[in-house]
């Protein structure tokens, strides 16, 4: 279980994969950390949070920096349902599915979004406009059901409200 | 920073506030911000900027706790003056609210502050929440925070800290209620030279937003708990676990690590003693797993979020091993305010072996819903029936839900009982870490316990089997119940796997995983008669599911 302790200063040892400026983020971070393996998730973070998703490429470029085998990268990358290893569409809705949101009605906005749109949580339409998500809990019980689209948290919805609010982006 | 630094910035603030005509608050909690509280803050300041006489402070603030009502305003919260209320605040209502400041109150958008929801209840956690800025240290220091941790580092040992929370008699408000001393304890008592303090801030039941609403209202007081926790057991390093789906908790945790360091009351040296604390945030990643102390700190050392089976417990051998103390968010909450008026005080609140108060989100199927912080021992009835305003539209109470997927439904007969963790359990659910869900009659119980399961079973960690194979089995069977295709034979299976996943599982996900089953069984079991075929019309039976998920 033990990987390395808080503090066990490094440097770089590799190139990030191209001269996209985005990968300074991720070696900002990395650095922050010494470079130790507990750093893992935070730099996947930081990666999701540059580039949307975790490519190939990323999850070889942390493994090789923070000296870690693929696999265990990987194993960590799959483990955690935030992370997600497929591009999102130009939107996102996340459904929230917690037990408050469940008792008020989220299976309604989730079948609604399955009619209109054709995709279930966990999948992006086919033109890439939208992904749908769900998760468990956004912590705005007190609204509920809630979604969050494109970051911003929306409350007390209907099948209704919420495909109007998705017809004026999507 | 010292006793008396921290005297002088409360006394200015209280000079301020004398010098202003009104102060009116906003919630900008994540709830009444989804409802559009930032507009409604903006518009305030707006008019209180080209106001030519001046003295209107304006001010963000944390949960108000009527969250179904948002956004909430309130007027003059002071103790010279009387508060005003105001729900369903719109950015256009900001004009006539604003010009009623001074005359009659606007009565359309009014909510009264005399209802049980606000008056049954008993702040200590909460206490400042919807009254400070907590995105403002001074605010927190103005209402006595931080004392008492200068207080502690400059005029107590640590054996005198940990006298007092157990004094207190506190027990932990992460699920497990086990006694917050006797845990400091064993973590002071360890001989190694590092430790560690952890905040579990993973808050991973769906349906509870208490630890949420803490960390957004008043960040400071869960860091100068985990400073004072540091404080007693001889730790210099800390962690908040803190889930990735809160991001502005992390953002004001953030900030709020930034300026304590910067005036010492965090960091190296603190009140210029020998004391050092450094505060870090780990990010979750969306497992709940991972709310599991053993989990937790797999998690924090960049691992998959997988228990280990306890002894050895993480007072003993934790985070790389050394002895870490972990506590909740609303544990830690209670600390500054049990050192600021002793475990006598707080001992004498709630009951014997439940002191204190006990903070609860109240949601679902409920007039009022939102978070409430309220006395241990109170009635469940007075929480659903006065607190809660009873079920809307008028329909029948049907069940209660608390514990979250470890937990069970409690149904009318039991509304009378006095909420304890002992009465809880005894009763065949949880205390849990807070969170309340009301249904009515709309409610199949059947469906609940299968929501349940479909929750357990794709949170299973899968390391071991009767967890990862046991959910999905149950899951399978809850199906075919729900479903109508199930016969005396598959219920029968189902309580026996209950049994065993409940005795066999590694850690408490599994262990806790039949609960809803078990308690919608023992109070609801007609619901689950009235959808079994009789045996003669019985299907024949679908493929096997394996473990895979
Ligand atoms: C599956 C599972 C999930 C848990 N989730 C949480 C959680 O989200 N927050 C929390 O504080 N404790 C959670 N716990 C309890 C922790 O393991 C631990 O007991 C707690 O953080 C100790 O703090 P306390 O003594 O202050 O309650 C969970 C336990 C299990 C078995
Ligand atoms: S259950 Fe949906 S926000 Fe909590």
């Amino acid at each position: 279980m033990l990987m390395d302790r808080p503090r066990t200063e490094r440097t770089a040892v590799v190139a990030p994969p191209d001269d996209d400026k985005r990968w300074k983020i991720i070696d900002v971070t990395m650095r922050r950390n010494g470079y130790a393996g507990h750093a893992l998730i935070e730099t996947l973070h930081a990666v999701q949070s540059c580039f949307g998703y975790l490519e190939d490429r990323s999850l070889r470029y942390v493994a090789m920096s923070l000296q870690l085998p693929l696999s265990k990268v990987y194993g960590v990358a799959t483990f955690y349902h935030l992370f997600t290893l497929k591009p999102q569409g130009e939107h996102t809705c996340v459904i929230c599915t917690g037990t408050a949101c469940y008792i008020k009605g989220s299976r309604g906005l989730v079948s609604a979004i399955e009619a209109r749109y054709g995709v279930n949580p966990g999948q992006t339409t086919e033109d890439n406009a939208l992904s749908v998500l769900s998760a468990r809990c956004i912590g705005s019980c007190g609204v509920a059901p809630t979604v969050v689209l494109d970051g911003d948290v929306l409350g007390e919805q209907t099948p209704d409200s919420l495909i109007a609010e998705l017809q004026e982006i999507v | 920073m010292n006793l008396e630094d921290l005297a002088e910035i409360a006394e200015q603030s209280v000079e301020a506030e004398k010098s202003q005509r009104h102060c009116v608050r906003v919630c900008m909690a994540a709830s009444c911000q989804s409802s559009g509280a930032g507009a409604v803050l903006e518009g305030l300041r707006q008019h209180a900027k080209q106001d030519a006489d001046g003295g209107v402070h304006v001010k963000p603030v944390g949960c108000m706790g009527l969250c179904s009502a948002g956004p909430l305003v309130s007027v003059d919260a002071t103790e010279s003056k009387t508060e005003v209320m105001y729900k369903d605040v719109k950015p256009d209502d900001t004009e006539e609210l604003y010009a009623g400041l001074d005359g009659a109150p606007l009565e359309r958008l009014r909510c009264p502050t005399d209802i049980p929801f606000f008056a049954c209840q008993q702040r200590i956690v909460l206490k400042n929440s919807g009254i400070i800025d907590p995105e403002n240290l001074d605010d927190y220091i103005a209402a006595g925070g931080y004392s008492s941790l200068v207080r502690a580092v400059t005029e107590m040992t640590p054996a005198d800290v940990l006298r007092e929370v157990k004094q207190s008699g506190l027990r932990g408000r992460g699920g497990g209620g086990y006694p917050a001393g006797l845990k400091w304890s064993t973590v002071a008592m360890a001989p190694e030279p590092h430790k560690f303090v952890i905040c579990n801030a993973d808050e991973g039941d769906p349906g509870a937003f208490m630890d949420r609403a803490v960390l957004e209202s008043d960040p400071h007081r869960v860091l100068e708990g985990m400073a004072l926790a540091g404080y007693a057991i001889g730790a210099e390093h800390a962690y908040v676990y803190i889930r990735a789906e809160y991001p502005l908790a992390v953002e004001r945790l953030k900030k709020a690590i930034k300026q304590a360091t910067k005036k010492g009351l965090l960091g190296r040296r603190i009140s210029d003693t020998t004391f050092n604390f450094e505060i870090e945030i780990r990010l979750g990643a969306g497992a709940f797993v991972c709310g599991e102390e053993t989990a937790l700190m797999a998690s924090i050392q960049g691992l998959r979020g997988q228990p280990r089976p306890r002894p050895p417990y993480p007072a003993e051998e934790g985070l790389w091993e050394c002895p870490t103390l972990i506590n909740n968010v609303e544990t830690l909450a209670n600390i500054p305010s049990i050192l600021a008026r002793g475990g006598d005080w707080f001992k004498g609140i709630g009951t014997e072996t439940s002191t204190g108060t006990k903070v609860f989100a109240l949601a679902g199927r409920i007039a009022h819903s939102g978070l409430i912080e309220v006395p241990m021992g109170i009635r469940l009835r007075e929480i659903v029936e006065q607190i809660g305003g009873g079920i809307p539209d008028g329909r029948r109470f049907k069940a209660v839900q608390t514990g979250g997927p470890s937990g069970g439904c409690l149904p009318e007969e039991h509304l009378d009982m006095s909420v304890e963790y002992d009465t809880l359990r005894s009763a065949g659910s949880i205390m849990g870490s807070g969170g309340m869900i009301v249904m009515d009659e709309t409610s199949s119980m059947v469906d609940v316990a299968r929501y349940f399961m479909e929750f357990c079973m794709t949170e299973s960690c899968g390391k071991c089997v009767p967890c990862r194979a046991g959910t999905v089995q149950m899951h399978e069977l809850l199906d075919k119940i729900a479903e109508g295709r199930a016969t005396q034979a598959d219920l029968d299976l189902l309580e026996e796997l209950c049994d065993v996943v409940q005795a066999t599982s590694l850690c408490g996900l599994g262990q806790t995983a039949p609960n809803p089953v078990l308690s919608t069984l023992r109070y609801f079991r007609h619901e689950y008669d009235e959808k079994l075929r009789p045996e003669s019309e019985r299907l024949p039976p679908l493929p096997v599911v394996t473990g895979d998920h």
